[in-house]
């Protein structure tokens, strides 16, 4: 199992030295991970960190956020330059919401896993979502909970069996399905082993404005990894089918898109990047609302692991935009702004006398 | 229609000599009917002749139909705590009727619409029959305002009763209605009806009458939420989430309001605020936590439900050491309780909030003005100790109408506390997030966004290092444990300090806090007039200072006067005095009504007796 994932302490061979800050792959590197060998969620953070420094984003601008489990841990092993804040669980949500207040021009990433997402946090991550707070959300889904050894968590797909041998009842929880209901203009199902879709997916995530949802298939290689699981590698390599393939061109690297005329979508992105989606075996408009929920509910229906950028809408405001906030972080406002006159205070007493 | 109090008083200068700017007047009214507009006029018109005043309103827990009560106190010394007995009872509500005359003191003078009449069985009281419903009638054309206007009527009675002077009156109506003119007509109109029918068919009060005085002049009347709220805005905050509970929602209300009318960019129009209604408590102390970590100044308001709610954040912030501040107006608990009625029962769960060993600082107001600069103070604090803050206050002074001083602007800096800004860093060249390098037990710390190489630093609740590190060492572990510790006697020399006053001679001391400050400051006349000498502290702050220490050690006996059942601080001042225990004793009071001074006489007097 363990070759399966690429490791996330591993350098991309393909990498250039530098990226255009002048920054070195390494500064976008955090801790030795601590994780299972072969664990998805390694995978994933080696796909974060390549994606912020092909991106070039300045580490002192990103806040790394987490809840509680195997999947938060995560944010302890990139963008070490970065602050990192592991809350509590299932509670990011409601703590990125008040970072991205005090501070609107924070990128901020996520990273969550299905019981903290799914489970103990839906209330709060579903609000937030409502809200549009800035954030790349990112769900490592691997069905089960690792850290307290393998509980279903509310993502297992109905029918799965656990290693133990039990059989999930319940429906399956669709965090995509439920981020579309809420609004959300940014919406992706991807596979950890799927780095190049998974890294095209993140970078167009950092691009977005408002909240960004990535639910990534991510096998948990100790305790959802058997046979009868629907979340392990064996199941989910044979199963994704991708809608498209998902390409990202960065704003800092014009490029002229020159497909085939009716093989390639291309989304615009607020920073001027483009997504790039190459049609597959499927004819799919990801910016159609009711196209994308029809679709995860036939995915679901007939247990299908479709990846790729499920739902793209680029108009809905921000959080910080619907609060009209100024454009200076309310944190470092000065005392001058902060306090009204003494004048204004007289004015308001005189309404109670 | 306006008679002056002098040619009242005149009048019944052949009568027995009423009681002069001294009464109790109870209002029993159905929820929902409009009657508090009524009641704030009659508590604003006495306040406007001049004669100190409180309004406390004992409501339900409901939007309509279930029955009301509002009491007006008018005091010449400004007592204007609760007092147990009305002396002027206004019976307007069928369903509480039987009840409410029951519940009155013999002589006291009872004003009861014509319909509930019968109810009144009893010949001690001094009765007087109104047909509000008939007079109604003519005042108001529109037979569904009616419910709603006939409540002013019982004002302009009143005003007759007790030589309230109906200029102040209608003044009030103005005031009240100010937005709405047809609204202020037909309630003027009504009260005017109200008072012209009394003066014709019943006599001026012989018991109680009400004379201008001079005693508010330069005073304000306000709720401790709204000056709260006020002290919140001009504090400097600047991210406030919340979840509507009552007692606190009218505070959140107030101050999105204000910050919208005086924290707006006055180039852009933009907010230098942001106010989200949170989904839960949960996520409104999350986001508290979440934007004070990113440097806001950030607030929540809450009551006993929500503080249970926020109790794991609770922790995380104290641990991560990130500033937060929880306004908590207490309300009686257990579970739901009585949701509209005061205590002081969330002292102990506040203080000690969260699993594992965890205590906060809590900010105690005992008037609107201490809610105003307590506010702004917990704001500092909390960025100055890095850690949550509690204000506690309670129903009582967050809802009720509490004649003040009006605020002077705060004069002291906003403290932002110790944040390394990127030139600190290059200048220090080095960061660890949770050294004591200042031996006040306060650490450094980074904001996200700190364009510097070395600012970054990992936020956990989790066992760490010096350096932000996960660790589970045990070493570790105990030294952090025992620097917040330290810390948190830090907090003792930076929190408000009591405030005392003393009488010679006396061996009793008292304790108080919040909102039964008033209460506390009657009973002490009237032990004083007794020759009960008493010193009284009025804790402003938790945890304690040398001044407690030093003045409960300088007492025979210290009575410990809160309104809860279990003696929440009482247990903690013996906690922190183990050795004075047995000489700290508690007055309790926990009917989830206001704190009454008879009530503080009575415990004092009982335990003294047996001592």
């Amino acid at each position: 199992m363990t070759t399966e994932s690429p490791s996330a302490k591993g350098p991309s061979p393909k990498a250039a030295k530098t990226n255009r800050l002048g920054l070195d792959l390494k500064v976008y590197k955090g801790l030795d991970s601590t994780l299972c060998n072969g664990c998805g969620h390694d995978a994933i953070t080696h796909s974060i960190v390549k994606s912020f420094f092909e991106y070039g984003v300045e580490p002192h601008r990103v806040a790394k956020l987490s809840g509680i489990g195997c999947s938060s841990k995560t944010t302890a092993y990139f963008l070490g330059r970065s602050h990192g804040f592991n809350a509590v669980h299932g509670r990011m949500a409601a703590i990125v919401t008040g970072s991205n207040l005090a501070n609107r021009t924070l990128l901020n990433i996520g990273v969550s896993g299905d019981g903290d997402t799914a489970s103990i946090g839906l209330g709060n991550f579903l609000h937030m979502v409502r809200r549009n707070v800035q954030i790349v959300y990112i769900i490592e889904n691997n069905g089960c909970y690792g850290l307290t050894k393998g509980q279903f968590s509310a993502t297992a797909d109905k029918g799965a069996v656990q290693k133990g041998g039990d059989v999930n009842k319940m429906e399956t929880l669709d965090c995509c399905a439920l981020a579309i209901e809420m609004g959300c203009g940014y919406v992706a199902r991807s596979f950890s082993g799927d780095a190049k879709q998974l890294g095209a997916l993140i970078k167009g995530a950092i691009a977005h404005k408002g909240t960004a949802v990535l639910d990534v298939v991510s096998p948990c290689v100790t305790f959802n990894n058997h046979e009868g699981s629907t979340k392990s590698y064996p199941y989910s390599k044979e199963h994704e089918d991708p809608l498209h393939e998902v390409g990202f061109v960065p704003f800092f690297e014009p490029t002229e898109i020159d497909y085939p005329p009716g093989t390639t979508k291309s989304l615009d992105l607020p920073d001027g990047s483009h997504i790039t989606l190459q049609k597959l075996g499927h004819d799919y408009d990801p910016t159609d609302r009711t196209e994308a929920l029809d679709l995860l509910h036939k995915a679901d229906r007939q247990r299908l692991f479709l990846t790729g950028l499920l739902y793209y809408d680029e108009s809905a405001p921000p959080m910080s935009e619907q609060l009209n906030l100024v454009a200076d972080p309310l944190a470092t406002l000065p005392e001058s702004k902060l306090r009204p006159p003494p004048e204004a205070l007289a004015k308001v007493m005189e309404r109670f006398r | 229609m306006t008679t002056s109090a002098h040619e009242r008083g005149a009048s019944t200068s052949t009568a027995a000599q009423p009681v002069v700017n001294d009464v109790v007047i109870t209002v029993a009214t159905s929820n929902g009917t409009g009657s508090q507009s009524a009641n704030l006029i009659l508590m604003r018109s006495i306040f406007q002749m001049g004669i100190p005043v409180s309004g406390k309103n004992m409501f339900p827990s409901n939007i309509q139909g279930l029955p009301t009560w509002f009491t007006v106190r008018a005091n010449d010394d400004g007592w204007v705590a609760r007092k147990r007995d009305a002396d002027v009872f206004v019976a307007m509500n069928v369903e509480s009727i039987e009840d409410d005359v029951a519940s009155l003191r013999p002589g006291a003078l009872l004003v009861v619409t014509k319909s509930l009449a019968s109810h009144v069985n009893r010949a001690d009281l001094e009765v007087h029959v109104v047909p509000f419903d008939d007079l109604v009638v003519p005042v108001c054309k529109d037979a569904k305002l009616r419910k709603m206007v006939v409540n002013i009527m019982y004002v302009g009675v009143l005003a007759h009763l007790l030589n309230i002077d109906m200029k102040e009156v209608t003044g009030a109506i103005g005031r009240q209605f100010a937005r709405k003119a047809s609204a202020a007509a037909i309630n003027t109109a009504a009260a005017v009806a109200g008072y012209e029918w009394a003066k014709a068919n019943l006599p001026s009060s012989d018991q109680r009458t009400l004379v201008r005085g001079n005693k508010t002049q330069d005073k304000i009347i306000i709720e401790g939420n709204q000056a709260a709220a006020l002290g919140l805005v001009f504090g400097g905050l600047t991210v406030l989430a919340w979840y509507p509970i009552t007692p606190s929602s009218s505070l959140c209300e107030a101050c999105a309001d204000y910050l919208d009318e005086l924290r707006r960019d006055p180039e852009t129009g933009k907010a230098t605020y942001a106010v989200v209604q949170a989904e839960d408590e949960l996520a409104s102390i999350g986001m508290v936590i979440g934007a004070g970590w990113a440097g806001a100044r950030a607030a929540t308001s809450t009551s006993g439900p929500g503080i249970s709610l926020m109790s794991e954040f609770a922790g995380l912030a104290y641990f991560a050491e990130i500033p937060a501040v929880i306004i908590d107006v207490q309300r009686v608990g257990p579970s739901t309780g009585l949701p509209t009625r005061v205590s002081q029962g969330d002292m102990w769960k506040a203080y000690h909030l969260s699993h594992g060993d965890c205590k906060h600082p809590m900010l105690i107001p005992g008037s609107p003005q201490e809610c105003f600069e307590f506010a702004a103070e917990a704001l500092d604090l909390a960025e100055r100790l890095q850690t949550l803050v509690f204000m506690m206050t309670d129903l009582d002074l967050g809802m009720n109408s509490w004649m003040s001083p009006p605020f002077v602007p705060l004069t002291k800096a906003v403290d932002r506390g110790k944040v390394l800004s990127p030139a600190d860093l290059e200048r220090v060249g080095k960061f660890a997030r949770y050294k004591d390098t200042d031996g006040d037990a306060i650490p450094y710390r980074t904001l996200p966004g700190t364009a510097h190489p070395l600012a970054a630093y990992f936020t956990r609740g989790t066992g760490h290092t010096e350096e932000a590190t996960y660790s589970e060492k045990p070493q570790h572990w105990k030294a952090n444990l025992d620097r917040l510790a330290r810390k948190f006697d830090t907090a003792r020399k930076l929190l408000p300090r009591p405030v005392i006053e003393s009488a010679s001679g006396a061996t009793i001391g008292i304790i108080a806090f919040g909102s039964s400050d008033m209460a506390v400051k009657e009973a002490r006349a009237m032990l004083a007039a007794r020759r009960v000498a008493t010193d009284y502290l009025r804790l402003r702050a938790l945890p304690i200072g040398t001044e407690v220490r030093d003045f409960v050690r300088a007492h025979r006996v210290v009575y410990v006067v809160e309104q809860n059942r279990d003696a929440q601080v009482t247990s903690i001042l013996r906690l922190e005095m183990p050795e004075r225990a047995p000489a700290i004793r508690s007055v309790l009071h926990y009917s989830g009504l206001p704190i009454d001074a008879q009530s503080v006489v009575d415990g004092i007097n009982e335990q003294e007796a047996m001592s």
